[in-house]
């Protein structure tokens, strides 16, 4: 099967191309960077299947950033028959800065010139017949939106992957071009493959390429003792790269002929004078991230409960039918919001069809342990992650209107002054708050940070931005610290919210100062024009994390409860026996006391070990911490309690308090996060940095919950950590006094 | 010499020259920051750090500390 590669610069609409022609779902951001790590698609529409590679989006070929090396080496070394360059038409001269790179690799290539039906609708236009001229590669306009031009472009390419291209530069007539062919030919005698590319990096003095030729680089240092231009001296690389745009703009753009002069205010503009104002930004930022969680999880939608003091539906003395329990799910003394309503249908949809099941087993004369281990065992444990998808869904819908629009972009710009405060820069925003929906791309997105340490930094903290996968932990058991002092779940929804992103900035600061010195990286970030995001591209977005999501409940969480379950009721000679002297149990025993310190290891009574097995379940993924209390609800309570009444239940029948509840969310939501992102972590950190990332969550986690569980059962133990935080940031303040940043190996 | 940091908003000039570290430096280069290039200051973040600036047909933010090393001189 031929294999095609699809290169171009963030937010060129690469993404949205290759969707269309494979129709995949991959996931399409307005922001730049959404495509970090490369993807592949096949291309079905044509004669004989293709395969398609989607690279990162990049600026370059420079070797500065992971996603440039990725692709370069992509093109470099695995050959693709054809190289698809996604060029944006209404941004033409920087995209085709690339383009005058890529041409210098022996590679056949086709030119796909996106977003025409933007160009038109501002009645601009574009001359592609000269541009192919002017290039010598074919230019097809398509429009990767509406889908036009795709098939033609696919035509050309194959066409093109026929015959072999001689690489080509735009640098034959600029002060160094001599240099570039003598070098050129060295490399040809070397017998190198692609000798112009090679060349013409080694002239640039790219790390990469010296390092590969340390003898061909003396040609170049020896040029550099007899040649010094007016404007950059010996510095080849400025050289080349204003050569490159020089030459663009000499011949490439006044191709493009613009209705008016680009300086009109736009819409885009005019959005961005209230979203990115001096005064109103961060507000804006503030209401709008509020209303998102309000939205999701909000108990009391708009507070009209509060205003108006509505009557709950015990008040209201209704006969307690399925049409009562019907608009429970919309109203009780409030509103509930959209993402609560969606919640309360999903549970309610779940219990009854769930009963209906146990009601058949139990007419089919079934036997106990079919039954317990169908209805508490299976039915117990995916009922309690099911009913939540809809609820995660609407949060990941919310997220994915702000990162398609390009609002995440201007949140980076409004907050980066704040974030170098805490030593890292604006665009690690960006996964950050990603990992409100999931760590795994989150961490991949932190490829587009350029500074290692800010890479480790951020990497370490995503966990704490609390995933669609904890919002089940963290709604249960809110809900049940509300059952039991009286107050509203949402709020410690929200404040937990809040406190993981509090561990994450003190973590940072705390790293910023010991393991991970430094200065903060630079901030050069393209803007992205504002769109509406299109239905069809959110619900490709949704359906993505959906099936994803469900395939896991069906999957990994459906075999681990039926092993919890197996666990929970038999004992180690293989006989069903009581849950007290079940495998689960001992166990659990055994690492219970660990938790002690933290709350929800109780040491009351025989049950103490439940919180502590549901937590260390969570390692395998965090819908599963739910899955197990669903499971083992049945020890203290009537069969098919779910959520928020399974964990009040469990918490009364082991004696451990609000406050160690508390630390249980803490612990979970600081620890090491599910098992798919610990293998993201290992692939994305450097070489030995892993173990220290995994020792990192392990003591944040255990640090952290402690404090929670301590000071919020003794209050007066908060001095002993005040007095020990103190202590440390004299010694660390004092440390880094006598070992500045340059003495450190 | 006047530096893209000193810019007012919606002021414009045309660089002459980039200086600073190899890295920043190649990536504003890349960014098509080079010398000869129109920029406009289209508008400051709050607490007037980073910037946003509008350089060959596109939006770009950067910090005044990389904005320091762009040098300017007025459009003719």
């Amino acid at each position: 099967m031929k294999k095609f590669a699809l290169a171009g610069n963030p937010n060129s609409g690469k993404t949205t191309l290759f969707n269309i022609l494979t129709g995949s779902s991959a996931h399409v951001g307005n922001w730049p960077g959404v495509t970090v790590d490369k993807r592949e698609g096949v291309y079905k529409k044509g004669k004989t299947p293709i395969s398609l590679v989607d690279l990162p989006g990049i600026y370059s070929l420079a070797p500065y950033t992971p996603e440039e090396v990725i692709s370069r080496n992509f093109i470099l070394e695995e050959k693709p028959d054809c190289v698809i360059n996604i060029v944006d038409a209404t941004n033409l001269e920087r995209n085709l800065y690339l383009t005058t790179q890529i041409m210098e690799i022996d590679v056949p290539m086709v030119i796909a010139l996106n977003m025409m039906d933007v160009l038109e609708k501002q009645g601009d236009k574009i001359d592609e017949v000269k541009l192919s001229e002017r290039l010598g590669i074919p230019v097809i306009k398509v429009s990767a939106l509406h889908g036009t031009g795709v098939h033609e472009l696919m035509q050309k390419a194959i066409e093109c992957s026929k015959e072999k291209r001689k690489a080509t530069t735009v640098l034959e007539n600029c002060d160094v071009a001599h240099l570039i062919g003598d070098v050129n030919i060295a490399l040809e005698a070397q017998g190198i493959e692609n000798p112009l590319f090679h060349a013409i990096k080694l002239v640039e003095n790219d790390e990469l390429e010296v390092k590969m030729h340390p003898t061909t680089i003396k040609m170049v240092d020896d040029f550099k003792n007899t040649f010094s231009d007016d404007t950059f001296g010996t510095d080849f690389e400025a050289l080349v790269a204003d050569a490159r745009y020089k030459h663009i703009t000499k011949n490439y753009s006044p191709l493009l002929v613009k209705k008016n002069n680009g300086l009109k205010l736009t819409s885009s503009d005019k959005a961005d004078k209230i979203l990115t104002n001096k005064w109103a930004g961060i507000p804006i930022f503030l209401v709008i991230l509020f209303s998102l969680f309000h939205l999701t999880f909000g108990e009391d939608f708009l507070f009209l409960g509060k205003i108006f003091s509505l009557p709950t539906i015990e008040d209201l003395g209704l006969a307690d039918n399925f049409g009562t329990a019907l608009l429970a799910c919309f109203y009780d003394g409030a509103v509930f919001s959209p993402g609560v309503i969606l919640f309360n249908l999903m549970g309610l949809l779940t219990s009854t069809v769930f009963g209906y099941i146990g009601l058949g087993l139990e007419s089919l004369g079934a036997s106990d342990w079919v039954l317990g281990l169908v209805c508490d065992g299976v039915l117990g444990g995916i009922g309690g992650v099911l009913s939540f998808v809809p609820q995660i869904v609407f949060l990941l819908l919310l997220l994915s209107i702000l990162e398609d629009t390009g609002y995440m972009a201007r949140v980076a710009f409004i907050l980066d002054r704040i974030f170098r405060k805490f030593g890292i820069s604006g665009r690690a925003f960006i996964p950050m708050i990603m990992g409100f929906g999931c760590s795994v791309p989150a961490m991949i997105n932190t490829r587009t940070l350029v500074d290692e340490k800010e890479r480790t930094l951020t990497l370490r903290t995503i966990p704490f931005f609390s995933c669609g996968a904890k919002l089940p932990i963290l709604t249960a058991v809110a809900g049940a610290i509300g059952m039991m002092t009286g107050r509203d779940g949402s709020i410690i929804s929200f404040a937990m919210y809040v406190l993981g992103m509090v561990v994450a900035v003190v973590s940072i600061l705390l790293m910023r100062s010991t393991t991970q010195r430094g200065e903060v990286s630079p901030f050069i970030m393209e803007l992205p024009a504002y769109h509406k995001p299109s239905f069809k591209g959110l619900m490709v977005h949704l359906w993505d994390k959906i099936k994803h999501y469900v395939k896991k409940v069906f999957t990994v969480i459906l075999a681990s409860t039926i092993v919890i379950w197996f666990l929970s009721n038999f004992g180690w000679n293989w006989q069903m026996c009581e849950i007290e002297q079940s495998i689960l149990a001992s166990i659990g025993q055994l690492i219970q006391p660990l938790f002690t310190p933290l709350g929800f290891g109780s040491q009351l009574n025989s049950y103490g070990w439940v919180f502590v097995v549901a937590a260390i379940t969570g390692l395998i993924a965090k819908e599963e911490v739910i899955a197990t209390f669903g499971t083992l609800a049945s020890i203290f309570a009537l069969s098919g309690v779910e959520g928020a009444a399974a964990v009040n239940a469990m918490a009364i029948g082991t004696g451990i308090t609000w406050a160690g509840l508390i630390a249980f969310i803490v612990f979970n939501m600081t620890t090491i996060p599910c098992f798919g992102a610990v293998a993201t972590a290992k692939g994305e950190t450097l070489k030995g940095k892993f173990r220290w990332t995994l020792l990192f969550w392990i003591v944040a986690s255990y640090t952290v919950s402690m404090m929670a569980y301590l000071v919020l059962s003794w209050w007066w133990t908060s001095f002993i950590f005040v007095a020990l935080a103190v202590a440390l940031i004299f010694g660390i303040k004092l440390y880094n006094k006598n070992h500045p940043i340059g003495e450190k190996k | 010499m006047k530096t893209l940091k000193d810019f007012e908003i919606g002021e414009r000039g045309i660089i002459t020259k980039v200086s600073g570290e190899p890295r920043i430096k190649r990536r504003l280069f890349d960014m098509g920051l080079t010398p000869g290039t129109e920029v406009y200051l289209r508008r400051k973040a709050p607490f007037g750090d980073p910037i946003e600036i509008t350089v060959r047909g596109y939006e770009l933010t950067l910090r005044n500390a990389e904005a320091e090393h762009i040098e300017t001189e007025a459009k003719k």
